[in-house]
């Protein structure tokens, strides 16, 4: 898994790439909960378009962001969702505690 | 060990970096034993799941210990007749699972954690678990397909 942040004014967007799993998911959870919990970021949006796979630690780490999220009164977006991880979120029965938008320029607008 | 409709033997160590190369091979056997797409997913979440938690619960994170997976074409009894699967066997020597925990948890609680046997139970068509002779063995089942089959054929 590869993950990077860029800024939009007051937005984190993190890209995320391969296979979010339990060898990997520390790596997402680690950034994730330093921008939510330390730097107090008002919206952060995780590009989910090149992740080709995401197990229950992967979700257990974006359960983990909104949480963090809602602590501090941010937001927390997801876009870009494929069929494999529309499906393991759906089948979390977790997928409508998540914001999901279809592209970026939606979730950067909502 | 019964090595009858034996289709593949994998012998593991506990290490969560192996996991991608599972995955890797189980989906090609579940696509060329003829699974459609969403099942062949379904197959490989699975056992990735059944795997995390034997290197996560039984072995502690440890990553260097033994973990055997045993793939067979069964028939297995479904619906008072007999229908071809595929038979998952997980074999590890690490601590006993306990049963109690197996029953999973209440998925309205929005917590981190606990999803790995709700998806393996979802998964899949048959969890069985067995601990013998200081071993857990975890069976896990999925059917070819569940149609009734056409009369006279």
């Amino acid at each position: 898994m590869q993950i990077s942040a860029r800024q939009l004014d007051k937005i984190t967007i993190f890209d995320i790439s391969g296979d979010i799993d339990l060898a990997t998911s520390p790596a997402l959870r680690k950034p994730l909960l330093k921008e939510l919990r330390e730097l107090r970021t008002p919206k952060v949006i995780l590009n989910l378009k090149a992740v080709r796979y995401i197990d229950s630690s992967g979700v257990a780490s974006l359960v983990e962001g909104l949480k963090a999220a809602r602590d501090v009164g941010s937001r927390f977006i997801l876009f870009g969702l494929n069929t494999t991880v529309r499906e393991v979120l759906q089948l979390s029965k977790l997928v409508k505690i998540f914001e999901i938008r279809e592209t970026e320029e939606q979730a950067v607008a909502a | 060990m019964d090595e009858s409709g034996l289709l593949l033997k994998m012998e593991l160590r506990s290490n969560p970096e192996t996991l991608c190369a599972v995955r890797g091979a189980v989906a090609q056997l579940a696509e060329k034993l003829g699974f459609p797409e969403p099942e062949c997913r379904a197959v490989v979440l699975g056992i990735d799941e059944a795997l995390t938690n034997i290197i996560r619960h039984a072995y502690g994170g440890a990553t260097e210990q033994p973990i055997e997976v045993i793939f067979r074409r069964i028939q297995e009894p479904w619906r008072g007749a007999n229908r071809e699967a595929l038979e998952i066997v997980l074999v590890d020597q690490g601590k006993k699972v306990d049963s109690a925990k197996l029953a999973g948890r209440a998925l309205e609680d929005v917590k981190p954690g606990g999803l790995g046997l709700h998806f393996i139970r979802e998964t899949m068509d048959a969890v069985e678990f067995r601990h013998t002779n200081g071993r857990n063995q975890l069976r896990l089942v999925k059917f070819f397909s569940k149609q009734e089959p056409i009369k006279g054929s």
